[in-house]
Parts: structure tokens; sequence; C-alpha cells
């Protein structure tokens, strides 16, 4: 739990001696408390002092990153149980899972065209974040022949996944350098898994079946050295999964339970069916998992399932948004059409895909509309004559084109009236309500 | 280690909305549905058992919906030409209760009459026992001269009509209080709003526990974010003892996630969309599971595949775990 400016202040050596660059001891706790500067800016801590405040100062779930190539993916470092008190920060990994059992061939084919995928989604490019491979062969060399094969066909961070450390041990060596994370820790296996994450930089998960034993495993772990560590608490349907998900949530959030203060993996797969993975990935996705191992990869999963991800990581008191300005969609001059629409990135998009796929080329006008919607903006009145009457004189709409007509939005026809008031000498259209119908009546009607 | 879990312990419960009346209560269904109920956050069934599982309504109209997407038109069949045939259907697909939406014309353009309205209603209650919500076609004047005449003729069924809106719910109030039935409130996606409709509608008479409220949503994609968390914090203030908020919470992720352009169209889409059909069955179950997941009581959908995965989603949440 973060502690007050006075908790620490009562730590701190109450010398005001400056040296720390702040006049007194308790302007310094104060900007220690609000996380603005470091504990070592303060060079007179007494040791017992900062093992509390540093331990104090970790964050409730800690972070826990795998690197590789360049490419590197975080989970941990939440702070709410719910987004609208903040904002989730950390989207969880979604890793697609191959084993060694499979032709290096079929391994190469999968990856490639999973690590290749690239969806855009307002505007931002999303893709997978990794892989895990599981070792079922029980053969190292097989292992680490299947490890490279990933490796030929992706760049992007490993899970490596085997309850044998030797088999850890010939993957740990396949991917030298990088911090894959280690699946996993159990009862029988922790202390050799936990040596091999020391001596690799890994991350290493932990498995166990009730929350006593994860506690316990972790703490063991910990112990051993190891301090970045991922919880499964092998939950493999949704209800008990909600349940245990959200009580390691809790446990580290309202209670500051440092030994399930650790992000979750899930394996929604599992069960074997597509169709209840996504549903099951969905779960994951919302309710705190950090890792997200999937089992089958295609496009029109993948898709909706990084669209949610995005929408629930969204920080909820700022909407998504481009700047207000004039788009030139397929180069346009002075003769084509002036579409006006907001600044809410979803609308945006929707709008200039439509048009930008049609070939058709137009002046896109978009409006500050506090990054609102069409109809939304339009109730909050943020999208009226006025506003729409300034961006188009503020931007020179006059300028680029030989003929002053402008679109509007189907949704807003009323404001056609008050905006040919605010814009005598232009033409005011109503265009179609969908995005999708404006390619034709472009074509049809302007 | 032993660890303790936290628990929550709420001072406020969900009120149990009952739709549907049988023989024994004056209607003609087959069995009730109840809803609500809950004094824990969603399926936190090691807190306190959770009393009544979300349902699904699946959504049929009234005439064939030309407008929706070709996947819908096609899965259903001639079904979608006869509201009693498709309500039969529905009912096959595993739907829990059925959604009537009546369309603004006729299918000659003409506004759809009162008797058309409610030789619909009549046909389907005939063709199905499920209980059932009647929509009407979204616009002030016709909902009204629509839902009173239905409500008449369907006296003590207990459906529930919709949708009442803050400028428009009088009328339909009315009516539900007159003939026995509930109403479906919705307001657009705030807690404050939701509350202020739920006042207005229990001021008028109606008791509490025959208002579902519909806190509207977004399909994925499509402003999702919004509508989870206002019922995130719709149920969080419920829990919390706010009596206008105590009420189960109705959304229509089919309707929104089939307007999207992800699911209506399998043509001049992106190639990393991938598979149409799938593509649409995910896009409509993944926006009910994330609402499920944020307390909905009630998803109206509209793709029998999606049924069926909701339906499985949701046994497996209401499955109380052994050992947490
Ligand atoms: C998400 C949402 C919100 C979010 C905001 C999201 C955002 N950043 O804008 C929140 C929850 C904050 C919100 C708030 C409000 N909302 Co709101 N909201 C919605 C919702 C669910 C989806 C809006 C959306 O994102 N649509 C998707 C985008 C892409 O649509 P779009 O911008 O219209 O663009 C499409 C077309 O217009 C067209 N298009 C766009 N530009 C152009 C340009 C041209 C030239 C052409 C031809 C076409 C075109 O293409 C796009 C795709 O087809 C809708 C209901 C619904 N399901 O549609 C209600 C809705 C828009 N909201 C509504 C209202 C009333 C409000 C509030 C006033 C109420 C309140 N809650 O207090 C507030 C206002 C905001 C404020 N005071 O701060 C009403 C508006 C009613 C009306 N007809 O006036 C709606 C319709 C809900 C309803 N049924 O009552 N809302
Ligand atoms: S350096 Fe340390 S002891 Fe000196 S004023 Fe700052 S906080 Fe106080």
């Amino acid at each position: 739990m973060a502690l007050s400016g006075i908790q620490i202040y009562k730590m701190l050596p109450q010398t005001n001696c400056k040296d720390c660059g702040f006049p007194t001891c308790l302007a310094f706790a104060m900007k220690l408390a609000a996380k603005q500067v470091e504990l070592s800016s303060c060079p007179h801590v007494a040791e017992d002092a900062k093992a509390q405040l540093s331990e104090a100062s970790e964050p409730p779930v800690r972070l826990v990153s795998l690197k590789a190539n360049g490419h590197e993916v975080k989970a941990g470092n939440e702070v709410v149980m719910f987004r609208h008190e903040k904002t989730f920060y950390n989207k969880p990994g979604l890793f697609l899972r191959v084993k060694d059992s499979q032709p290096a061939g079929e391994i190469q084919a999968a990856i490639a065209e999973a690590d290749g995928y690239c969806v855009n989604y307002v505007g931002r490019d999303l893709t997978l974040d990794g892989f895990a491979v599981e070792a079922v062969s029980g053969d190292a060399a097989v292992f680490a022949a299947a490890i490279a094969a990933v490796r030929q066909a992706s760049h992007r961070p490993l899970i490596l996944i085997s309850t044998d450390p030797a088999m850890i041990a010939a993957g740990l060596r396949a991917v030298d350098g990088e911090n894959p994370l280690i699946y996993g820790a159990n009862t029988g296996n922790w202390q050799a898994m936990a040596d091999l994450a020391k001596q690799h930089h890994a991350s290493l998960a932990v498995i166990a079946e009730s929350l006593d034993e994860l506690a316990d495993l972790t703490e063991k772990v910990k112990e051993a050295g190891v301090k970045d560590i991922v919880l499964d608490p092998a939950a493999r349907n949704l209800s008990r999964s909600l349940a245990l998900n959200t009580q390691i949530r809790r446990l580290a959030l309202k209670k500051n339970f440092r030994p399930l203060g650790y992000p979750l993996i899930s394996f929604p797969g599992e069960g074997g069916d597509p169709a209840q993975e996504s549903v099951m990935a969905v779960h994951a996705i919302t309710k705190y998992a950090g890792f997200i191992v999937l089992d089958h990869f295609a496009a029109e999963t993948a898709y909706p399932l990084l669209v949610l991800r995005e929408n629930i990581y969204t920080d909820p008191q700022k909407p998504i948004q481009v700047q207000p300005d004039v788009y030139e969609i397929n180069t346009p001059g002075p003769d084509d059409p002036v579409l006006v629409t907001t600044n809410f990135s979803i609308t945006y998009f929707s709008v200039a895909n439509e048009i930008e796929g049609s070939g058709i080329p137009a002046w896109l006008v978009v409006t500050d509309a506090e990054g609102m919607s069409v109809l939304t903006a339009w109730a909050a009145g943020k999208f009226d004559a006025e506003r729409i009457a300034k961006t188009i004189k503020s931007f020179n709409i006059a300028d680029k084109v030989n003929r002053k007509r402008i679109v509007i939005p189907g949704h807003v026809a009323v404001l056609s009236g008050e905006l040919e008031e605010e814009l005598p000498d232009w033409e005011i259209r109503v265009g179609p309500r969908e995005a999708i119908d404006l390619p034709s009546f472009i074509k049809q009607v302007l | 280690m032993a660890v303790e879990i936290p628990k929550d312990s709420w001072a406020g419960s969900v009120r149990v909305v009952t739709l549907g009346a049988t023989p024994a209560d004056g209607g003609t269904r087959s069995h009730t549905i109840m809803i609500g109920g809950q004094n824990t956050l969603p399926f936190m069934h090691f807190e306190k058992p959770t009393p009544h599982r979300p349902v699904i309504a699946v959504e049929i109209k009234d005439r064939r919906p030309e407008d929706w997407s070709g996947l819908l038109l096609d899965i259903w069949g001639d079904a979608a030409n006869d509201p009693a045939a498709w309500a039969k259907q529905a009912e096959v697909a595993g739907a829990d209760m059925l959604v009537l939406a009546l369309t603004l014309t006729a299918a000659d353009g003409n506004p759809t009459t009162p008797s058309m309205a409610v030789e619909a209603v009549k046909a389907v209650l005939a063709a199905s026992k499920l209980p059932l919500i009647v929509l009407g076609p979204g616009q002030a004047d016709a909902d009204n001269e629509l839902l009173v005449p239905v409500a008449e003729a369907t006296k003590g069924e207990r459906l529930a009509l919709g949708l009442c809106e803050d400028k428009n719910y009088r009328t339909i109030v009315a009516a539900a209080m007159a003939n026995d039935h509930c109403v479906v409130a919705r307001t657009p996606m705030d807690v404050n709003l939701a509350k202020q409709l739920n006042i207005l509608i229990h001021d008028m008479g109606l008791p509490l526990d025959r208002i579902v409220m519909d806190p509207t949503t977004g399909a994925l994609g499509y402003g999702i974010e919004y509508g989870y968390s206002v019922m995130e914090r719709l149920r969080l203030a419920a829990l919390q003892g706010d009596a206008m908020t105590q009420l189960p919470m109705m959304v229509t992720p089919g309707f929104e996630a089939w307007k999207t352009k992800e699911s209506k169209f399998g043509q001049d889409v992106p190639g990393t969309w991938g598979n149409w059909e799938e593509r649409a069955i995910n896009w409509e179950t993944l926006t009910a599971m994330t609402l499920v997941e944020s307390g909905a009581d009630v998803v109206v959908l509209r793709h029998p595949e999606s049924v069926r995965r909701v339906h499985q989603a949701i046994t497996d949440l209401m499955t109380v775990p052994e050992t947490v």
C-alpha cells in the first residue's frame, strides 16, 4: 500500500539538510509520496527505513517484461480493479502456442502467418506479441530444434513451456541473450526452475491450484533470487478463473499482499474448442490477465480480440482522437468534394477508410469536437453550426477548392439550416448517415 | 501460507424482476424468467450465490428485415418472413426469451398499423411460450401508437415494453401499468441519466420490480468500453445501496454488433479481417460476453451460433467452483 507523505516523513532523518534539493524533509517526503522523486535523492536514509520505503514504493502488481530482439511485452503495474477508477495500463500480451511435436515446417508456417499478422484499427497497427513453445516430445534436442524453427519465423518474445528443468535448460540455451518467460515452476521443480530463471535473466511462471500454495511458491522462488514472477492459479474454466483472478488482484491492490503481487497468465484455448477459446480470452482481457496464451490463430478471431484489448485498455478520461485538420484523401484537387466530420478516432477512420478504399479524392475537414462521435458531439454541443463554420474558415478551405460546397454527416441533417446562416456563400449538402454509403453518394449525387 | 480471501460485503442488492406470466398468474407463458437479485459483483460465487443467471433474448422482427446482414437473413431463412415461425426457430436455437422488434413501416411502405403490430405479437405468443419483450420501432409517435394496443391486447402476459426514453416514456409506462406489464428504460450511457429515468418512471406509479434498465452499449470497436464501464458503475452503485440503480440491466449487443461494417460486409473489407461469418459471430459474441462480465442480466442477440456460444459461457460462469 502506498505510504502517505507524513508516514514517509517519519522515516526520514528529519534534519532538513537540503541535500536532496528540497528545503525540508517534509517537502521531500511529499514529493516521494507523489512518486515525483526517487528515494535515492536523499543520501541520509537509514538502511532499515530504506528497505521499508522501497518495499512500500514498489507497485502492488510487479511489472514483468519479456524481451527479445528489440521487442518487449510488459504486464503488471496495474493500480485499479475497474477501468473507470483510473485506467488499465499494460495490455495483456497475446501469445500463440506451438508444440515441439509438430514438424518444423508446420511450426514455421504457423508462426510466420501469426507473426506477420497486422491489422489496422483506428490508425493503430495491432499485432500479436509473441509465441509460446511447449515441450511435449520429452526430448531436449527436439525442443531446441522447435525453438530454432520458431526463431526462423519470428523475433518476438517467447514463453517456454515445460515442467521439466532439463527441457527448459535446453530451451534457454536456444534463446541465449533474450528474456523469455519460463512456464513453469510447481511444488516439485521450483528450485531448479528458479536457478535457471536467475541464470538466464528469465521471468518465471509459478503454477499452483490454490492461492495458499501459489503464495508459498512465489515466496520460495523470490527467496531463491527470482524477482520477475508470473502467476498461474491453474483455473481452466470461466467461473473459477474469474474468482481466482479477482481474488489475486484484490489481494495485491487492497491488501498489498506481496506474495501475489504479480501479473497473471491465462490459457483460454486449453479446452480445445476454438469458439470457446475466444470467449475465454474475452474474460482474460477484461478480468486481469497479463499474458494470454492462445492455441488457435485465425484473422477472424485475432482481430476482434485485439480490438477488445484496445478498447478495455483505453484511458476512460480521454477518448482516442485525431488532430483537427484538413486531411487530403487520395490527393484531392480544387474540384473535389469537401466533407466534414469530428475528431473522434473511430469516426474519423470510419470515414477516411471508406473514402480511401473507394479511390475517390476528397478533402476531409476534421473539426475539434473534443474527441466525440458525430451524434455524441452534437448532443453535447461540440459539433454545431458555429464550430463547423469556424473550422471551415480557420483552415481556409475556400482557398483550396473552386466550388464552395460542404457535405455534412446525415445524422446531423438538422444542422443544415443554421450552417447556411453561418456560411452564407457556401452550399450545404446533407450526406448519408453511414460512412459506408459515402462513395456511392459522392459518385451519384455530387 | 494461509491466504485470507478478501470478500466484499455489500449493503445493497439488485431487485428481482419477473418476466412473463404463466396461466396461474393470468398469462399464457410456459414459465417465467427471473432476472436480477445479485448482491455481489457478477459471478462472485465465493461471496454469495448468484440467484439468477443472465438470460439470452433472441431478437426477431414482425417482418423480414431487409436491412439486416445477409448472414442473418441466410441463417434464419424463410423463418424471417414470418414472426411466428421465427419465434419457434429462435426457441430451437436456445433462446431463453424473445424480443419482438416492430418495424416502422409495413412491406408496402406505409406505416405499420396498430392492428398489424397486435397481430404479430399475438402470433409470436401463440407460436412460442417463452416470455417476450416487445420493442417499438424507436420513434416516439410510432412507439406510442403501436405499443399501447399491444399492451392492451396482451394484458396479464407480463411482457416488457420498450424502449422508454426520457422524452418518451409516459405513454408506454401508463400502458404497462394498466395491463400488468414491465418496461425497459433506455438512457445513453450515463449513470445519472439512468437513475433519473428510473425515478421518473417510478414516480408515475410503476413499481421498481417492473423496470429493466438498458444503459445502452456500443459494439466492440465502436464504443463498447463506455457501455462496459457505465454498467460496472451502475452495478457498483446498486450494491452500495443506491436504490434507483438497483434494477437488472438489459443490453442489445446483437443490434450494435450487426450494425458494424465488420459484421455486415463480406466484401471490400481488409483481408486481415478474416472469414466473414466467423468474424461476424465473434463480433456479436465478444460484445455480448464483455457485457455479461460487466453485469448484463439480459443480452439481446441475433445469430443462433452466438446464442450457442454465449449460452455455454454463461453456464460456465454460473458453475460454482468447488474450491474457491
Ligand atoms: C459511445 C457513445 C458515447 C460516449 C462517447 C464516445 C465518444 N468519444 O464520442 C459517451 C458515453 C461519453 C457518450 C456521452 C453522451 N452521449 Co453518447 N453515445 C455513444 C454511442 C453508444 C456510440 C457513438 C459512437 O461512437 N458511434 C460510432 C461512430 C463511428 O459513429 P459516428 O461518429 O456517428 O460516425 C458514423 C456516421 O455518422 C458517419 N459519418 C461520420 N462522419 C461523417 C461525415 C460525413 C460527411 C458523412 C456523410 C458521414 C459521416 O460515419 C460513421 C460510420 O458510419 C451512441 C449510440 C450508438 N450506439 O450509436 C450514443 C449517442 C450518440 N449518445 C447520445 C447522447 C445523448 C449522449 C450524451 C448527451 C448523454 C449523456 N450520456 O450525458 C453524452 C454527451 C457527451 C458529453 N456530455 O460529454 C445519443 C445522441 C442522441 C441524439 N440522437 O442526439 C446517442 C445516439 C445514444 C442514444 N440513442 O440516445 N456517448
Ligand atoms: S536530503 Fe534527506 S535528510 Fe536532507 S533534507 Fe532531504 S530528505 Fe531530509
